[in-house]
């Protein structure tokens, strides 16, 4: 079952917005979660939603990959939803009663709070699609790289961008090795009569020690290891290193730029001239 | 032109100041496209003396010197390192990239190689150790064997003239042995690059062009693998063994049986056989 492990949720395609630079999909990212958060009522959130359905769309990712994102979220979703009815009662400007839906013993559910609880769903909801589009349409090098350079403006003040992106990428190299040592080790305490699945979360949370001990130790050797390594290969940190992958700039990211800002410019304008909330 | 790529002179090293030298008053040459074997049991020295060989370790006394580049002369370390690569024992502590062509690039980003001319050295070391069609494989699905190829690669990508090999076979199944030798010996034949090969596997040691036997940091033999394997005692000693054919042959021959001095291979042993019966049918 480890075998098969993948890294990150990279799913390969060949696809415009695969081809796109990391580097842009970061920053539209940030840019795309900025326009929800200025969408103000549910008209302000079409182009928003436009926008993930034609990204998702050019991505040529399986929707149910994109449902299979919104998984984890469901408690969430159902508990923010459930508790904002009860407590929301929407913007209205001053002096305006809001319509009353419900109002029986404690609970009063407004139709203006109805609609706001659906929006603060909604943008959760596309918020993580619109994160799912970016982690399943770019590989982990793709993204290490990219986050360095975003980065690398703040080497100025000492911010270690390369380190980091190194960091990251060791990391992703050695998840799945480390995973299948701690399968090994696993069964190696099995064998001798440890017992991690009885027991309350205390005791089991004890049982793991004698995992971790020799998971932590093997982890530092093998840190020593590479370290040795990497300087046999004359590793001397980020200075003067030139890079195999580099990122480059094209049509297609200007296009995904053109319309990201299209779209908070719609959230924008509609939240400005519609209230309907 | 320089004849001896490495040159070690009377090189002693201890891991902390006052305790016991790991490595004593060793001195050995290794000329261009040598294929040389340092033979030793654990914590004979033989791995502290291959990290002395690329400048990992600097002697405490003594001089290293690669391509007549002092190890000692910090100015020097990375051009050392470039000339003499190394291919480490644990295949999955010396993989650095999540995808093997990234890692073969690894080294080249290191010391500066212009973008443009990677893919064709990458593509060039991946085929000389027949790993062509892994380029753009994780690793981690590789099996043991050939991550240590692809860490061969890394070393030739960067064009080291030198592979120093700290027992590279040590953690590897016979297969994944067989094929890893197989590749050092066809690159050492075929492309001139000199190897440094540290095992505790006589079979290996015996195909080198000349064995060092380390014992408790010192070099206690040294000729070539036909003259160091016919000091059993002396091996005995440093707890190594004959390869089992030189014993076999060595025990016939105390028998009674006409067989040459210096038989290490199975190869060597069945022209021997192959010998004493033609002879015995004359007879």
């Amino acid at each position: 079952m480890l075998a098969d492990i993948t890294l990150g949720q990279f799913y390969p395609a060949d696809s415009f917005v695969h081809k796109m630079d990391p580097r842009v999909k970061i920053v539209l990212l940030i840019v795309f979660i900025v326009g929800i958060f200025l969408a103000k009522n549910l008209i302000a959130f079409i182009p928003a939603v436009l926008f993930v359905i034609l990204a998702a769309r050019m991505s040529r990712l399986p929707v149910r990959l994109l449902i299979r994102s919104l998984k984890p979220l469901r408690f969430i979703l159902i508990f923010t939803f459930i508790l904002n009815i009860f407590f929301l009662q929407g913007n209205l400007p001053e002096g305006q009663e809001p319509t009353p839906v419900l109002d029986w013993w404690i609970i009063h559910l407004t139709a203006e709070g109805i609609l706001q609880a659906l929006l603060y769903s909604l943008r959760l909801i596309v918020l993580v699609l619109g994160s799912s589009l970016l982690t399943l349409s770019t590989s982990p090098i793709a993204l290490t790289d990219g986050l360095e350079m975003l980065m690398t403006p703040l080497k100025v003040i000492r911010f270690p961008a390369h380190e980091i992106a190194m960091m990251m990428s060791i990391a992703l190299r050695f998840i799945p090795t480390l995973l299948e040592e701690a399968d090994k080790i696993m069964k190696a305490q099995t064998a001798r009569g440890a017992d991690f699945e009885s027991g309350n979360i205390l005791k089991r949370a004890k049982a793991m020690i004698p995992l971790l001990v020799p998971l932590f130790v093997s982890a530092f050797r093998r840190a020593g290891d590479l370290a040795m390594a990497m300087e046999a290969r004359c590793y001397h940190g980020g200075e003067g290193r030139t890079r195999l992958r580099v990122l480059k700039c094209t049509w297609r990211d200007l296009w995904g730029a053109a319309a990201a800002v299209l779209m908070v410019a719609g959230c924008v304008l509609i939240s400005e001239f519609v209230h309907i909330i | 032109m320089l004849k001896n790529l490495i040159e070690i002179e009377n090189v002693s090293f201890s891991y902390e100041e006052e305790g016991e030298p790991a490595v004593k008053n060793v001195s050995l040459s290794i000329p261009k496209g040598a294929f040389y074997a340092v033979l030793g049991q654990n914590g004979s020295g033989k791995s502290t003396l291959a990290k002395l060989m690329n400048g990992l370790y600097k002697p405490s006394s003594g001089t290293v010197k690669v391509y007549g580049m002092d190890t000692a002369d910090d100015d020097k370390t990375w051009e050392i390192r470039q000339r003499a690569g190394m291919v480490f024992q644990n295949p999955d502590n010396q993989l650095v990239a999540t995808v093997v062509k990234d890692d073969v690039a690894f080294g080249l980003e290191n010391i500066g190689v212009p973008t443009e001319d990677m893919p064709a050295r990458i593509e060039q070391a991946l085929r000389d150790v027949g790993m062509q069609e892994f380029a753009d494989r994780s690793p981690h699905h590789l099996s043991g064997g050939q991550k240590q190829r692809v860490a061969i690669a890394g070393a030739l990508a960067m064009q080291s003239d030198i592979i120093i090999f700290d027992e590279a076979t040590a953690m590897l199944d016979p297969r994944g042995r067989q094929e890893v030798f197989s590749v050092v010996q066809q690159l050492n034949r075929n492309r001139g690059l000199t190897v440094v090969w540290i095992t505790h596997y006589m079979e290996e040691a015996a195909l080198a062009d000349r064995v060092f036997v380390m014992h408790r940091g010192e070099v206690v033999l040294e000729g070539t693998p036909s003259e160091v394997f016919s000091h059993a005692d002396i091996l005995k000693k440093c707890k190594l063994r004959q390869p089992p054919v030189t014993e076999i042959a060595e025990n016939l021959r105390e028998k009674g049986f006409d067989i040459s001095s210096g038989v290490l291979t199975a190869e060597d042993m069945v022209r021997e056989v192959k010998r004493l019966c033609a002879s015995s049918w004359k007879k």
